[in-house]
Formats: structure tokens, sequence, C-alpha cells
């Protein structure tokens, strides 16, 4: 009996006997095929890498675990690119830890998997080393994974937030708030006319054409995740001790995105992303760097949303379509309602 | 033997040491009297200083109000022959009062139509007894050097009066004359500067004429500028109010808000309003707010000035700039709404004038006397022969309310809609005018330099700082920002519930100490348990609470997207109190709102994504409107419940209430409001009329709060009841509650000072802190009790 055979994860799959040891390598094996995974070691062993290594991991406990423009296997390959990518590295290598929860279909983490194989082989990197592990039905929520991912930075990249200048401009690399909307209306069982997909993607390759024609212009960027565009924006204005203000009516949302919001009463500045980046850039190279993002598919969409001014210090400012300006805070937490 | 008398108080720049002087001069006492930091000081010697003392407290000039007196005896004699009036004396650490900004009185009225004066139809006749006060002072003590009348020189005639303790215009420091003062042009817009051809009362003529024709003409007055047009005017209302726009946050292109207007007279509004014997006083208040009258059921006035209301917000001219525009101008009513764009504070300078408001005035009135401190009309209305403020700002600040002792300087942020702030100092509260709702920078920039203002007029250096539970709100930021900037610790920054504040706030005003029944219905406020508070009971004191009792908790669907739109409210109520049925009753009763809309929401109810609970009574009453049809979205705020309001129809006797069950859980009751939503909906089902239904939907909300007030009464032997919040804005639901509680023994106690809506919760945030304090220098803990 194999363990790919079974319809649901038992608490063996994880227990280190065989019913693991027939998991990883009929499934994590075959589907993240590479040299440097095939020792099945307790570790990965890296050749040398020419540059700065960049290194971070993120973990993604979506629920549910399929969505509409991706699925948490991609999420979690795109999620960690995407971390190295807008530092300006070159995505090299991922870890995978899977937490499963007794009891997963089997044919769940064969999708997930499989879904993470590919996504990783379209961005170019690979899944080195990894770790399994089952909890009791109950103490997890179907499948959480952890990807760390290691990267290396040309010499000549230096992003950072406390480098934005009044005077640079704020580029959005597409539409906003598509992510967390796919994510809330099809977990809710909210049907929306337009059904709206997530935009998880990995955006190396975008960044890569940015940074070539920037010439040192891009003064930092962020993919614009958890708590959306106004988020990142807020942590620029604060570390740069600038003032960003954005012009409501540049940022790009899509018509589907912008009524789900109007319903379920979210702003979609603060809605999460996954696919998009949040870049400030120098006046001059504001031109070039835009050109090339809309030459990439995943940037089609870019667009200058605002400037960089000296103050106030530290605050994000939208230019409302009526005309007034607004002050976006950082979310203090979940959003409670205000208006009395 | 010399006496050394200090009064403090509202004493400077009303009169008071001109009339010093002349009391003294008559009783034949030697001496002089000056300002200082604090007020007035008097040094006398004579025989008859009994009089001069009983006298200096009787017949004070009509602006002034004594708020401290003191006596010293000093050896030694003064020496000095009669009695004089000395240079200001500046003590540092001391502070005085400021007048409010005060209508032209009558004698300058007088001057202003009298064609052998020599200010005849001059735009800027005042005196001692009226005129610019709070907003053209820039510094204390409040010396003409000190205002933004420093850069007009006097004429010698005008000198010469200004010096005279005899004359009416003994050190006003405003004093001018068309030689030497300030004066008023009209402009078209892209120019600030004077034209020679249209200026005093030609340009004033000139703006009439354009009036009568329909434009609107942005004027410059003394808090800001009005936009102001022909209020007869059906198309010329409608253009102003196309510019005027809508507010972000209400995501309507414009509201319906009724826009104030201004009449010449009494006699004139009686036209268009009823205005009661209290209502005529009020109108004639020196601070000439704005009165709620009643409409007439027909009248001269365009149906696009308050559409929908049964009031209108009438004023009297306050200015000479206004009774000019008024004299031969023919004008029944002036629209003269805050010239703003909408979300934006009001605007004040002649160049932010023309650059903000050219897309909605055709013309500008200008003027060159500059308005240092920005301030938007007040706003009340009489209920029951009592006034009620709806918005405290000209006229009103910066007045104090007397908190009867001494303490430190505390400094609360306020909330985030209608906000103000609040100071104390020393033993009394000092709120802040109406700042507005802080959704714009403008706002918050208005916010900063009016709280820099007044903390430097009243020389305060807060050591403590309070803001409202909502983490959220703009001013809970700017007040983390402040104690942080001024090293302020974490122990002196309190954060005070909202119905707490509400409540805290009600009690000062009325000098209430102990514990209260604290009724406090309003539209939301963060709980201590994290959700969305506003039908409370709570027993209360100064420095913490009990939650006694509330209504039970609504869904709201889409958070505050169902504050703007009531019939979120409504179908979260239908889908609470009907469960499966749910579905039915809104099908049958909201077909006319999209029907995909209709599906999401109810997908939202069952999932509660973006669905927080609240026990606010606004939503309540928001919820039933819609359900009734009355209103499905506010376009401005308490939009939905003043329809409400206004369909009630007057019973002539007592209205059985819908049922509704008290549910005790955990020490605190639970109002079960359920049944209420299904017997409005029954009612609805039935074809009852809907004055009917809201008539009887007021009388159980009355009820409710009679019975458990009562029933707390019983429990705990209180028997002061206050009621606060936006929700006691509504005449109907106080008519009913008071007589209801006057029945049962209670004594109601209602806002007088500040407003029942959250424009009164900054001074219950800094009353909570400053008794938080007294407790001890490390004990935090506050608020709730268990």
């Amino acid at each position: 009996m194999t363990a790919v055979n079974e319809k649901r994860i038992l608490l063996g799959h994880g227990s280190g006997g065989t019913l693991m040891r027939s998991l990883i390598e009929e499934l994590f094996l075959e589907e993240f095929k590479n040299p440097l995974l095939e020792p099945l070691g307790d570790q990965a062993v890296l050749n040398p890498i020419d540059g700065r290594i960049a290194f971070t991991t993120d973990s993604y406990v979506v629920d549910p675990l399929f969505f509409p423009g991706g699925d948490i296997g991609k999420l979690a390959v795109c999620g960690t690119v995407n971390d190295l990518a807008v530092g300006g590295a070159l995505p090299l290598y991922l870890s995978a830890g899977f937490i499963i929860e007794e009891g997963l279909p089997v044919e769940a983490l064969k999708r997930v998997v499989r879904s993470m194989a590919e996504c990783a082989r379209s961005a170019g990197v690979k899944v080195v080393t990894g770790d399994t592990k089952v909890v009791e039905r109950g103490k997890g929520d179907k499948l959480f994974i952890n990807t760390a991912g290691v990267g290396v930075l040309d010499d000549s990249v230096s992003l950072s937030p406390a480098s934005i200048e009044p005077g640079n401009v704020v580029i959005i690399s597409g539409t906003v708030g598509d992510h967390g909307i796919a994510i809330m209306t099809h977990r809710e069982g909210i049907e929306m006319e337009v059904p709206v997909k997530s935009d998880c993607a990995p955006l190396h390759l975008l960044v890569k054409g940015m940074l070539a024609v920037a010439h040192g212009g891009v003064r930092a960027m962020r993919d614009a995740t958890r708590g959306g565009v106004a988020t990142v924006l807020n942590e620029f204005a604060g570390a740069s001790g600038t003032a960003i203000v954005m012009d409501e009516g540049l940022v790009p949302v899509r018509e589907e995105v912008r009524g789900a919001c109007e319903i379920l009463g979210f702003d979609p500045l603060y809605i999460a992303n996954e696919g998009k980046l949040v870049a400030v850039v120098s006046k001059d190279a504001a031109d070039e760097v835009l050109k090339a993002m809309r030459a990439n598919p995943l940037g089609v969409d870019a667009a200058v949303v605002g400037e960089v001014a000296k103050g106030p210090a530290g605050k994000l400012l939208l230019k409302t379509s009526i005309g007034n300006t607004r002050i976006l805070d950082m979310l203090a937490g979940e959003q409670l309602p205000r208006i009395c | 033997m010399i006496r050394r008398i200090h009064i403090t108080g509202v004493v400077q720049g009303v009169g008071f040491r001109p009339f010093v002087y002349n009391l003294a001069s008559r009783l034949n006492l030697t001496g002089f009297c000056m300002n200082d930091s604090d007020g007035v000081v008097i040094e006398v010697e004579g025989d008859s200083i009994d009089s001069f003392l009983s006298e200096l407290k009787d017949c004070a000039p009509p602006l002034s109000r004594i708020e401290g007196l003191t006596v010293e005896e000093l050896p030694g004699s003064i020496g000095a022959k009669g009695f004089s009036i000395r240079e200001s004396d500046d003590a540092a650490g001391s502070f005085t009062l400021v007048s409010p900004d005060i209508a032209t009185c009558d004698d300058c009225l007088g001057e202003l139509l009298d064609p052998a004066d020599r200010r005849h139809l001059y735009p800027f006749i005042n005196c001692t007894s009226c005129g610019p006060r709070y907003s053209i002072v820039t510094g204390i003590p409040y010396d003409r050097p000190k205002t933004t009348m420093a850069g007009f020189r006097m004429c010698p005639e005008c000198e010469a009066e200004y010096n005279d303790p005899r004359d009416r215009r003994f050190h006003a420091q405003p004093n001018a004359c068309p030689r030497c003062g300030p004066g008023v042009w009209l402009s078209e817009g892209g120019t600030t500067e004077p034209s020679s051809d249209e200026t005093d009362f030609g340009a004033i003529q000139r703006a009439q004429t354009l009036l009568r024709e329909g434009a609107v003409v942005a004027v410059k007055g003394i808090g800001g500028f009005h936009l102001a047009c022909d209020a007869t005017n059906e198309e010329a209302v409608r253009r102003l109010r196309a510019g005027k726009r809508g507010s972000v946050r209400s995501r309507l292109a414009f509201s319906d808000k009724p826009f104030a207007l201004m009449s010449p007279d009494l006699e004139t509004i009686g036209a268009y309003a009823e205005a009661s014997g209290p209502e005529r006083e009020a109108l004639l208040d020196r601070a000439r707010p704005i009165v709620l009258l009643k409409k007439r059921l027909s009248g001269p006035i365009a149906s696009a000035v308050a559409p929908m209301n049964k009031h209108y917000g009438v004023m009297l001219p306050y200015t000479p700039v206004h009774h000019l525009l008024f004299h031969t101008g023919g004008f029944t009513a002036l629209v003269m709404t805050s010239g703003n764009l909408a979300d934006e504070p009001i605007v004040t300078s002649n160049s932010e004038a023309v650059k903000r408001l050219s897309g909605i005035a055709d013309f500008f009135l200008l003027h060159d006397r500059g308005i240092h401190m920005r301030v938007d009309d007040s706003i009340l209305r009489v209920d029951s022969g009592k006034r009620r403020l709806l918005r405290r700002a000209r006229g009103f600040t910066p007045g104090v309310i007397p908190l009867g002792e001494e303490g430190p300087d505390v400094l609360a942020f306020g909330p985030y809609l209608k906000n103000t702030f609040c100071i104390t100092r020393g033993a009394y509260a000092i709120p802040g005018p109406h700042i507005g709702d802080l959704d714009d920078i403008g706002t918050e920039e208005f916010f900063c330099e009016t709280l820099g203002n007044l903390k430097s007029t009243f020389r305060a250096e807060p050591v403590a700082v309070a803001h409202d539970l909502h983490p959220g709100y703009p001013s809970t930021r700017l007040a983390l920002e402040y104690a942080k900037r001024h090293a302020i610790p974490d122990e002196r920054v309190y954060a005070v519930q909202h119905h707490h504040a509400h409540v805290a706030g009600c009690m000062a005003e009325h000098g209430l100490h102990g514990s209260v029944i604290g009724v406090a219905f309003d539209g939301a406020g963060l709980g201590t348990d994290n959700t969305i508070w506003g039908g409370e009971f709570l027993v209360a004191d100064r420095s913490g609470f009990e939650r006694a009792a509330h209504l039970s908790h609504m869904p709201m669907p889409g958070g505050d997207m169902a504050a703007l739109e009531p019939w979120r409210m409504a179908l979260g109520c239908i889908w609470r109190a009907y469960g499966d049925a749910a579905s039915e009753v809104i099908e049958r009763f909201f077909a006319r709102v999209d029907e995909k809309k209709r599906t999401l929401v109810g997908k939202m109810l069952r999932s509660r994504v973006n669905t927080p609970l609240t026990s606010s009574a606004g939503r309540l009453f928001d919820a039933v409107s819609s359900i009734l049809g009355l209103k499905d979205a506010n376009g401005y705020e308490g939009e939905a419940a003043m329809a409400l309001e206004y369909t009630a129809a007057a019973a002539a006797e007592r209205i059985e209430p819908y049922p509704y069950a008290l549910v005790a859980e955990h020490g605190i009751t639970r109002i079960e409001t359920g049944t209420v939503i299904k017997g409005v909906v029954a009612e609805m089902a039935r074809g009852m009329d809907r004055s009917r239904i809201s008539a009887r939907f007021h009388q159980t909300m009355a009820d409710i709060i009679v019975t458990v007030s009562s029933g707390l009464s019983e429990r705990t032997g209180i028997k002061d009841v206050v009621l606060t919040g936006g929700v006691f804005q509504n005449t109907l639901l106080v008519w009913m509650v008071t007589e209801g509680l006057r029945r049962e023994g209670l004594k109601a106690w209602q806002n007088e000072q500040v407003p029942a809506n959250d424009g009164g919760v900054a001074l219950g945030q800094a009353v909570v802190a400053r008794e938080l304090m007294k407790g001890s220098t490390d004990n935090k803990a506050r608020g709730e009790r268990a």
C-alpha cells in the first residue's frame, strides 16, 4: 500500500515511517524533482552563489485552499518569490514545510503540490528541501505551508524606503484588491456577476525589467499583500519621513472589485494583493520604468498613482474624486465601524 | 487703607475697565485698574468702598462674567489723585477668559444707519459691547497689537474714542472707521486686491444686485466665509447645492443637508417659519446662533433649501456687513451656508476663498480684516422652552464651563465625527469650537491650529491626554502623536469609552457628582467588548461605569456602509428577528432595492463577513425608517432617523409600545428589540399608517428608556438620569422620555452647554481623565467595572 493511494491523509503520513516516506518519494520528490532535492538529506547543499544573498520566509494559511486564480501552493511559491523579488533579488531556491491536518484528502494535497511545482518551474526557482508534519484533526486547518527562499542580489541594487525623497513618483503594477476580494467572495459564497480572480503571480521578471531600465532610479519596492497598497505606502512614508500623496482617480481598480468592495464595505486600498507591487521611483526614471512594466504581462495596468511630498511627514494622503484630501491611516486592527 | 481687588472671568474686551473707571470716579475713589493675565486688578481707596464693591458685582457690563473676586487690604496710601486705567500687566502662568464674537449691538446699528454719523454705512463698526473677539485674537492679553487689527493704525478721532474711558469705544480693540479701518470690496474672483470702483457700501449694493439676479456670492464674515444666494430663487439654490457637492463618506454626489438662512428681522422670518417666544429670544441672543424653526406650510423659500425637512435653520444678521446686505436689499432670506467644499473646513482668507470656492461662487465680497481663528456658525434648537446646542462654535467659543474645582490641565481629543476638542485649565473646561468630521487633512489642520491657539490663549500646558477608545479614530491618532511629542507618559494617556464620555460630559455641565443612570443613545461608539455600542444604560460616575443594560445586538452588513445605507440595517434587523423566514419579509418590503445587492447582503448576514454587531439605538431608528420606506440612504448624518421622527403622528392618547423583552445575562440586561422589528413589519403588512407606526416605535423606545431606568433606580437608589447622545436630539423621543421619567419620580438631565451629539464627547473625556488623575498616580484602572 502506498501513501498516495490513501484517500485521506492519516496521522501516519507524518510519523516518519513508510507512509511518510512514500508520500515524500511519490509526491514531493516526483513533483519538485531536481538534483539538489534528490538526495533527500536533512539539508540541501547549495552551490556557491555569486553575490549578496537575500533570504526570506513566510507562512501560508489561506482558507479556502483553492480559489479562483490560484491555490495555497501557488501562493506559497509566489509569496516568497515576491518577497525576494521586491528586494531586487533573483529568486533561486525554496524550502517547503507542510503542516497537514489529519483527514485532508490526498487528492487535495496532490493538487497543491503540483501547483507549487508548476509555479516554481515557471518562476525559475527550485524547491530544494522540505518537511512534512501531520497534526490531529481539529489542531490545524486542512493545510498550512511555510516556504523560505534564497535569492541573489546584484551589487548595483540598493532599495530602501529610507531613500524615498520628495519629488519621487509612486507606481502600482496593476489593479488592486483582486486577491483579497477573490478569497473573500469565494470563501463566503458571495457570487459576483463577474467573478474576481486572485492576481497571485511571481513578480521577479517584472522587477528584473524595471531594474534593467531604472539606472538606480527605483528607491523602494514592496509587494502589496496584507493591508494592501495603503499599508505599504504608510510604511514608506513613515520610513522616509515624507508624505505620500496618492490620487484616488489614478489607482487601477477592476470594476468587479470596486463593486464587491462597495457591497462588502471594504476599501480596495486596504485589500491584499498577491501579484502587485508598489514602487517609488525617481522622477527621471519613471517613464522608462513604467514602459518596462507595461511590456510585461503582469504589469500591463501599471500606473503612476501619486508622488512623494515633503509633509506632513509620515503620512499617506489621498486626493479623492470629489476634490478633498484624506489621510489614510494604517489600520489599527480589524476595520471597526466608526460612523455615528 | 488700600483695597486690592482681583477679578477673574470674562472681564477683558467687554468694557470692564471703563465700567470700573466710571464707577470709581462717580464714588470719588482714587486709584487705578488694569488688565493682567488672569483678569482685572483694581487698587482703590476712599470712603465708599462698600458701595463700590457691591455695584462692581451687580452692575457689571452685559458681556462680562465674574468668576472670581478677591479683596485684599494693603497698608499705606496710593497717593494718586483721581482714578486711572493703567497699561496691561502680563504675568506669566496666569490666564484670562477671552470673549466670544458678539453680534452688532443696537447702539452701533443705530449709528450704522444714521446718515449724520461718521460711521454711516461703515461695515466694520463695533464697540466694547459688540464685534469680533475670539476670531481676531492672536495672543493675550487682549490688546489691539495682539489682534488682526494690529495693522490698522487708528485715526486721531478713533484714537480719542479708544483712550476716553467715558466713550463706548474705550479700548474697543477692533475700533475703526472709514478713514482708518478695514474696507470691503467685491471681486469677480481671480484677484483678491480691492478694486477702486466697488468698495464699501457700493460693493455691498453691487452684491445685492448680483444676489437678486441669482448669483452665488461668497461673503467674508467673522469666523469664515459664507456662500450666499437668494433663498427664494430655486435655481440659484440648486446651483449652490450642486456646487457644494456631497461628502466622500456618504459616497453621494450631493446631499440634501439643509442650508442655513439669514433674514433681516423676526418679522420677515415669520413669513416662512414659526418662532415661539424662546425661539425668538434665541435668535436675538448676542451669539446669533442658527436656530431651527418649524417651516410654515407655504412660504417663499425655495424647496431646495431644506428638502424633506420640517425645519429651517435661521439666523439674524450679526455683522455690519450682513446688516448692510439686507439694508435696501429687499431680501426675505439669503442662504448663508458655510463657505467650504464638502468635508473641508470653512474658508477664512481671501486667497483661500478665491482658490477653493471659485467653482461655486460667482463673486466674492471680501474685506481686509484678517480672521485668525476660523469658527463656524453655532446651531441650536429650542425644545420644551430649553435651548439645546447642536453645534457649539461662533458666539460660544471660547466660553468656558466652570468645573467647580481646580485640577490639572487636560487635553481631550474628542471623537471622529462632529469633532471638538476640550482643554481643562484650573477650574474650567474650555470646549473647542466645532471642528467637523476628521475626514480631510484641512480639517485636521483646523483642529491643530485651533488647539494651538486656545492652548496659548489660556496658557494651558496639558499634562494628560484623553481620547476615544476607538483605535481607528483620527482623533485617537492625533492624541497619541501629541502625547509622544509632548513626552506625556503612558499612564497619563486615557482611553475613554465613548458613551461614558457622553454621560460624564453631561454630569460636568450640571455639576453632578456621585453616580447617575446614564442613558447614552447614539449612532456608534466602540465598547469595551469590541462591539459597537449605542443603546447603552450605564450606571456611571465620573471615573467609571458599569454597563447595566443595552439594546440587543443587530448585525451591520458592510460595517460603516450600514450606517450610510439604512436599508442594510433594516435587512440586518429583519434577518435577526425572523431567522429563516427573513427572506420572505425582505422580498416583500425591499423589492425596491436592487435584487443582486439584496441577495449579497443576505449572504453577508449568513457568513458574517464584515458584519459587526451593534447595540446602537441610532441604527435601530435607521432600520425602522427604511422598513417604513422613508429613507434608504443617509445623505447626511441622522437623515433617516429625522425622517422617521417627522413622520410620527402627534398622538393624542398614549400608544401601547411594541412588545420587547428584558433578558438578564451575566448581570447585564439585554433589551430584546427583535419583537419591536416584528411589530413594525406586521403593522406595515397590515397597511397601517406609517405615521402611526413611527409614533408607536417612538413610544416603544421611550418606554424602554423609562422602564429600564426605573428598574436601575430601584436597584441602585439613584434618581438622576442623564439622557445623552445624538438620539436625544429627537424632540419627540425626549418629550416622551422626560414625561415618563417625571411620572416615575426620576430627574432627567440633558446637555445644555455642549451638544448631546458627539460634539459633547470631548468635554466628557476631559472630565473622566481629570477624575482618574485624582485617584492615584500609578493606578490606570479605569473604565468599565465588573
